[in-house]
């Protein structure tokens, strides 16, 4: 009995160390919903959070969540503080000279203005979140750019009247429209970026390879659309 | 936390409210405020050893020793806080894990630092990718103080300096007569006297400590103020407990919370005062006689 309960323990410590190489330390923002939010729990969840989880899984990797400042959440992967961004960040060309990206794993979305009334001067002052897709197309549209750091922030300088008319993900910013009743979508959709994927360092070339292989599995097997479903809805953008 | 919370979106009214905040997350806010007030009590003795060192040394008769101490007094006083803040944490942890990079990796000719990235092998990491996320945090956590402890330590070390001046040189003459050596004089009438005339500065530095500490937020530790932004922004149907922006309310225990560590701090200061000016050749202390008498 004593060398039974020996052998398992030397074999769950090898076992630890054997994992242990493996942690995946997977960077978030915790505050993007559906995308990536914190629960009522105080544990990150959302679709990336699915999404994420499954990818380990199916990949054989240990994964742990860690939330960062999205203002911060680059330069704090590139200093290694965690291995992974997985925070509805587009694949964009300006991104791809710092780190570079899985194969996406949200198809290009639907970017949209939000203001207060559906006739607001989008080409006025503009509310975006720092250092998105959204607030560099805002300061090329030729409108005046108003950056915050978080897409809260966005949507009270829009109540407020500090902002004409907010320009964010149409995903993320749906909730304010259809729940609270203040805002309401202004003018046409916009496609930016070439799709939401995940974020790594550039030398990190065998997670890469790992997580492309899995994503491949998922839409092949039509999982991923599944998923897409449950969080974004029957209407969403499917592959 | 209660059985009663089951379903939250059928709740109303006070029960609502009294499961809303006690939900994890809640829990985790209250929690920060001890992440704060144990930065606080973490920090001034840690500030206060390093502003010790700093005065002896800026009084030191060996003149190398005596450059460090002006030069880390006067580097730290005229950069601003925030650079400091931002920069301590990261150059600690890039150092530390260069130094284990050194011992613990193969050497095989990756680069450090190269195209903006930071990487070591997994082994040399701090802490390591394995260890469980609240070590990551303590980790954090304790960069965090050694950056405070630096800033703050540079402020005490000049304020020590000139209370140590401030002693009456005649009380020091006094002492050297009856045959004491420096360290004697320094041990026995110099440090215990020279606390009167610090504690103001001191008290001064420790209120501006209490202000400071928000600045953890920019750190990457969620302290009391990440954790009310997140709980304040709006709600949607997404999550168990929907609500509109409340970062005003939220905000508002803050300003109560850091208005009380303020006053309290103010009460214990008086005391400290008072007791530091008994028998003393000050103006404090000749008032506490006279009351006496």
């Amino acid at each position: 009995m004593k060398k039974l309960i020996l052998t398992a323990a030397v074999l769950a410590l090898s076992a630890g160390t054997a994992f242990a190489a493996d942690v995946v330390r997977m960077g978030t923002e915790g505050a993007y919903p559906p995308y990536n939010f914190i629960n009522d729990k105080g544990e990150v969840d959302g679709f990336e959070r699915e999404l994420g989880d499954t990818l380990c899984t199916k990949a054989g990797l240990t994964c742990e969540w860690v939330t960062n400042d999205w203002d911060s959440i680059i330069p704090n992967l590139l200093s290694g503080n965690y291995d992974t961004i997985i925070a509805g960040m587009s694949i964009t060309p300006e991104r791809e000279e710092t780190i570079m990206f899985t194969q996406n794993y949200y198809p290009p979305a639907a970017s949209a203005y939000a203001a207060k009334t559906a006739d607001a001067d989008v080409m006025g002052v503009v509310a975006a979140q720092v250092g998105t897709i959204q607030a560099d197309y805002v300061a090329k549209s030729g409108a005046t750019l108003l950056e915050f750091s978080t897409l809260d922030d966005t949507v009270a300088a829009v109540k407020n009247g500090e902002a004409d008319a907010v320009f964010a993900d149409k995903d993320a910013l749906a909730p304010f429209v259809t729940e609270g009743g203040e805002l309401v979508w202004d003018g046409e959709d916009v496609p930016l970026g070439g799709g939401i994927g995940i974020g790594m360092r550039k030398s990190d070339t065998e997670l890469k390879a790992k997580f492309d292989a899995v994503i491949t599995e998922m839409k092949a097997d039509g999982s991923l659309n599944t998923m897409i479903k449950k969080w974004f809805g029957d209407d969403a953008a499917l592959f | 936390m209660f059985d009663t919370c089951a379903d939250p979106k059928t709740l109303e009214g006070l029960s609502w409210l009294l499961c809303y905040l006690t939900t994890g997350k809640h829990m985790m806010f209250y929690g920060s405020f001890f992440v704060v007030i144990a930065l606080m009590v973490i920090v001034a003795p840690v500030a206060l050893a390093f502003g010790f060192g700093g005065a002896i040394a800026a009084r030191s008769p060996f003149a190398p020793l005596r450059w460090f101490g002006k030069l880390y007094t006067s580097m730290v006083r005229g950069i601003p806080d925030i650079v400091f803040f931002l920069f301590v944490p990261v150059a600690m942890d890039q150092g530390l894990e260069y130094l284990r990079y050194l011992y613990k990796c193969p050497h095989d000719g990756t680069p450090v630092w190269a195209n903006n990235e930071f990487s070591v092998c997994a082994a040399a990491k701090l802490p390591l990718s394995s260890t469980p996320q609240i070590w990551h945090e303590v980790y954090g956590f304790s960069l965090a103080v050694i950056a405070f402890a630096v800033v703050f330590g540079a402020f005490a070390a000049n304020v020590l300096y000139g209370a140590m001046n401030a002693v009456p040189r005649a009380q020091l003459e006094t002492a050297e007569a009856y045959g004491m050596s420096p360290a004697q004089v320094r041990r026995r009438v110099l440090i215990p006297q020279m606390w009167t005339y610090a504690l103001p500065g001191l008290s001064n530095l420790w209120l501006i400590l209490v202000k400071a500490t928000p600045l953890l937020f920019l750190l990457g530790v969620e302290d009391v103020v990440y954790w009310a932004r997140e709980l304040g922004a709006t709600k949607s149907q997404l999550y168990d407990y929907p609500h509109p922006d409340w970062r005003f309310w939220y905000v508002l225990v803050l300003l109560v919370f850091y208005l009380s560590m303020t006053k309290v701090s103010e009460i214990v200061l008086g005391r400290i005062s008072t007791r530091l000016s008994r028998g003393q050749a000050t103006m404090a202390g000749e008032a506490l006689r006279k009351a006496a008498a």
